[in-house]
């Protein structure tokens, strides 16, 4: 059931670029990032794409396919008709460094402004004891493969790259989540305080709950709902407390 | 030449996996400047893709397991060609690794007293894998990369920069090892992004840049698996050992052909899964060797109690090493039983409830419900063999991890002699962390020893090494140009076909023969277009070169080996013959060509021999060998 694939796909680097259209062929159960490697060895062998495992495992072919936001490895050609024209373009929110290849450096330099897991006092390596519900919350958010959709997508900073300074993104709000939510983390008993530092330092009252974080997450987890979202009420428990504002303003 | 960038270390890294980050903490812990260098972003490795978990025995789940019945699993499972001394270590120390996880913020899955859950594997005898669901190698590798943030958060508290003890090059490719006389003088690479050379200076490299297997047509490697690390130790002098040893896991994906090869974790055997042929039976129980008779069970009946009972009853036969269940499937599927696509199913839907297999194998089921449209709580999934793990590598010193040019040391997949002749499934992770932590101790003892003396190489032999890597770039006479693409797919071919899991020494002669016409035009590899800007079809031109080396060394070593074992099955050599077993191949390179040497294995220490029955240890060694535990202690 071979067929000749449609294929758009942005060309260009930092300076310039411009939308080719490609005709490849195209066989039975083959996804996007299969016909971007058939252009590869027969049309553009220095066609620029980043992949790795190519099982939706690493989180490394990140794109948008017809405007969505989604790992091409796993965008199978029987979403689309046969005649239909598929368009590859690059993830909008990163700078390009040539073709479907983003500058995502953005996201590693956030990730360092999360202060680490915090190992309790007194536990030797071993010693160790949590229940599976209690780390389950946090689970969830570990299956993060950092393919950074979720920041591509977000409003927040998609077509306002001033905010990238005082906002994280939702990968590292989530970050923050899986902490606050560690059963054995002590960054509090140490004076941290994680859900004031998701607000201060990574911009949480930024993000308006739009979801469109979780509707572009290929590994389906429900950041705004399970991370995003209790980390805004825990803040608000902590920072609009009638009382706690009360003592906090007499204090100063 | 123009002047290049240029950076000063006490040790260099390479490859940012489980090994590279774990020797990487182990050398910036001590005190020591330290890079890491990454051809990928970082945190994508290629552990990033192990699933079932992490093997050492912990007896959180079965309190009879010990480092000593860990120890007697792995010989067994690589047929006694093991390095002793290092399953010895790997067993040993496998648990504080693990519990050290959780110091940097792992979360696996719990038993119900709160511990560590440790799941059954192939060829485990007690349930040994740490794991999170089916996607342990995605906790181990942000594990160990957010513990690298935050010793880099320490840096940054102390010194105002993150970067002040320890630096992540990622896309970042290393084309040479640079050497002063035969000691390690440093690396040049090549940022991937826009193509400038880096020279860093170190006396001191750790090789952890995994495997070969993308050698090989059908395989669950990454673009990645370039073998690069076994060709840069290669050119430095270093010796190669057990290469004929490469490890098909037996169930790969089959079906659609685009994902051929994409791996199904053998947790899913593990957690009760069985194997069937196309009329459905369950075939395993024709394929248990003699030499493991005494501990599978020859009925299902019994297999199927054994996962509530253990004690009482033998395992399920295919929990057998994986060596053994690749050629079960691929002679079921030679005689004629496979399935329309050329493989078996495998089956866990009749087995598990949906609620069970939704919470045990989660990213299984979004594989195949995403890449092949089967529903596995309701459907089989069509499963064979590809290539996985290569079980040879640099030859290292056990303790230290050094190898023997003074200078380099190597860990996980790219060293050899841990897993002898077969790894078992849950050894690898836990090999990257007891030997990433050592080799990163190792260097940095290394170092310390070394401190006097700043090895160093001339201006020349930089420039050579560019002028090498631009090579392609010269190649300007369209007729004479080969295409990287091409000649890599040609060379997966080669491998496939004359080198795969069944050998043959006509198939291997023909073999080297080809590879030796691939090489030959390996010369006239041009980059086709575009210049040194993120270029892939220059990189892949580059990857090639060590590509090439490796495999010679595969079919080379697989061709002196007149035996079967483990992970190296001859059709013309079908038994396994004691006098191998205590015969290493080496593969060193000499004057441009790949020269194959034979070394006698160091004898096993007496009091891990015995650990051993004489009757198992009989099936294994020669007569001579056994001499000294013939007498009681």
């Amino acid at each position: 059931m071979g067929y000749r694939a449609r294929l758009r796909v942005w060309r260009g680097d930092a300076d310039s670029g411009e939308l080719r259209d490609y005709e490849v062929d195209a066989e039975e159960g083959e996804v996007v990032l299969d016909l971007l490697h058939r252009l590869q060895a027969t049309q553009c062998p220095d066609l620029a794409v980043r992949w790795n495992c190519k099982a939706g495992k690493c989180g490394s072919c990140s794109a948008e396919v017809n405007g969505r936001p989604r790992l091409t490895c796993m965008t199978r050609l029987s979403l689309f008709d046969t005649d239909e024209t598929i368009t590859v373009t690059p993830m909008r929110a990163f700078p390009v460094i040539k073709d479907l290849v983003c500058d995502v450096s953005y996201n590693y330099v956030k990730a360092r402004e999360v202060p680490a897991f915090s190992p309790p006092e007194g536990l030797e390596p071993g010693e160790y004891r949590m229940q599976q519900r209690d780390v389950e919350r946090s689970q969830e958010f570990r299956k993060c493969i950092e393919c950074f959709l979720c920041q591509d997508t977000c409003h927040v900073i998609r077509d306002h790259s001033e905010n990238k300074e005082a906002f994280s993104g939702p990968r590292f709000l989530m970050r923050v989540a899986e902490l606050e939510m560690h059963p054995l983390d002590s960054h509090a008993e140490k004076g941290g305080d994680r859900p004031e530092e998701a607000r201060g330092d990574h911009g949480l009252g930024l993000c308006n709950i739009t979801k469109c974080c979780t509707e572009v997450c290929p590994e389906h987890i429900k950041i705004t709902d399970n991370a995003l979202i209790p980390l805004k009420e825990r803040l608000a428990d902590q920072r609009y407390d009638p009382l706690t504002m009360l003592f906090r303003r007499k204090r100063s | 030449m123009a002047e290049i960038e240029s950076h000063d270390y006490d040790v260099i890294v390479i490859g940012a996996g489980g090994a590279g980050l774990r020797a990487a903490i182990e050398a910036r812990s001590r005190g020591l400047r330290t890079a890491v260098l990454c051809k990928s972003l970082f945190g994508k490795a290629h552990t990033v893709m192990a699933e079932g978990g992490i093997a050492a025995a912990m007896g959180n789940v079965n309190s009879g397991d010990n480092w000593q019945v860990h120890f007697r699993d792995t010989m067994r499972g690589g047929k006694f060609l093991n390095n002793w001394r290092m399953a010895e270590l790997h067993a040993t120390e496998a648990p504080q690794r693990v519990w050290e996880l959780e110091t940097y913020g792992a979360l696996f899955d719990r038993t119900t007293d709160g511990r560590i859950s440790q799941r059954n594997f192939g060829g485990h005898e007690y349930p040994r894998l740490a794991h999170v669901g089916d996607r342990t190698g995605l906790e181990l590798i942000r594990t160990l990369q957010q513990q690298v943030v935050s010793l880099q958060q320490s840096d940054h508290a102390e010194h105002g920069d993150y970067e002040a003890g320890l630096r992540v090059f990622a896309e970042f490719t290393v084309t040479d090892l640079l050497l002063d006389g035969d000691r390690i003088a440093g690396t040049l690479g090549y940022w991937r992004e826009n193509g400038r050379f880096v020279r860093l200076r170190a006396p001191a490299v750790v090789l952890a840049t995994g495997g070969i297997g993308k050698s090989f047509k059908v395989t669950s490697n990454s673009w990645e698996y370039t073998g690069d690390g076994h060709a840069l130790a290669l050119r430095a002098g270093a010796r190669l050992i057990n290469m004929e040893f490469v490890q098909f896991h037996p169930t790969g994906m089959v079906w659609p052909p685009s994902v051929k090869g994409i791996l199904v974790t053998e947790s899913v055997r593990g957690d009760g899964g069985v194997l069937r042929d196309a009329s459905g039976r369950r075939f395993m129980f024709d394929y248990i060797p003699e030499v493991f008779k005494e501990s599978y069970a020859d009925s299902p009946e019994e297999a199927d109690r054994w996962y509530s009972d253990p004690d009482d009853n033998r395992r399920p036969p295919e929990l057998l090493p994986r060596d053994e269940v690749a050629r079960a499937i691929n002679n079921e599927v030679k005689e004629g039983r496979g399935t329309p696509h050329g493989g078996v199913y495998l089956d866990v839907a009749s087995r598990l409830s949906t609620e069970e297999i939704m919470r045990r194998l989660p990213s299984m089921h979004h594989q195949f419900k995403e890449l092949a449209d089967v529903d596995i709580t309701s459907e089989r999934m069509e499963v064979g063999p590809t290539c996985h793990y290569v079980m040879g590598g640099v030859e290292v010193d056990p303790d230290t991890a050094a190898s023997s040019v003074p200078g380099l040391f190597a860990a996980g997949e790219v060293a050899g002699g841990m897993h002898g002749s077969n790894r078992l499934g849950g050894n690898s992770l836990s090999d990257l962390l007891v030997f990433g932590r050592r080799a990163g101790a190792g260097a940095a003892e290394y170092v310390a020893a070394a401190r006097h003396a700043s090895p160093d190489v001339s201006e020349e032999v930089v420039t050579e090494a560019v002028n090498s890597a631009l090579a392609p770039f010269e190649v300007t006479d369209a007729r004479g140009q080969e295409n990287p693409y091409s000649l890599q797919a040609e060379l997966q071919q080669v491998m496939n076909r004359l080198v795969g899991i069944i050998r043959d020494g006509g198939e291997m002669c023909a073999a080297l023969e080809q590879l030796a016409e691939i090489k030959q035009r390996a010369a006239r590899l041009a980059v086709p277009e575009g210049n040194r800007h993120f270029n892939p079809g220059w990189h892949l031109a580059l990857d090639l070169r060590n590509m090439l080396a490796v495999s010679e060394c595969v079919a080379a070593a697989a061709l002196r080996r007149t035996e079967s074992r483990g992970g190296h099955t001859r059709d013309d050599h079908p038994g396994m013959n004691p006098k191998w077993r205590g015969t290493l191949l080496g593969c060193e390179l000499r004057d441009g060509s790949i020269e194959i040497t034979e070394h006698e294995q160091p004898p096993m220490r007496e009091d891990l021999l015995r650990l051993f029955s004489l009757e198992e240890l009989g099936k294994y060694f020669t007569e001579e060998e056994l001499a000294v535990v013939r007498t009681p202690s």
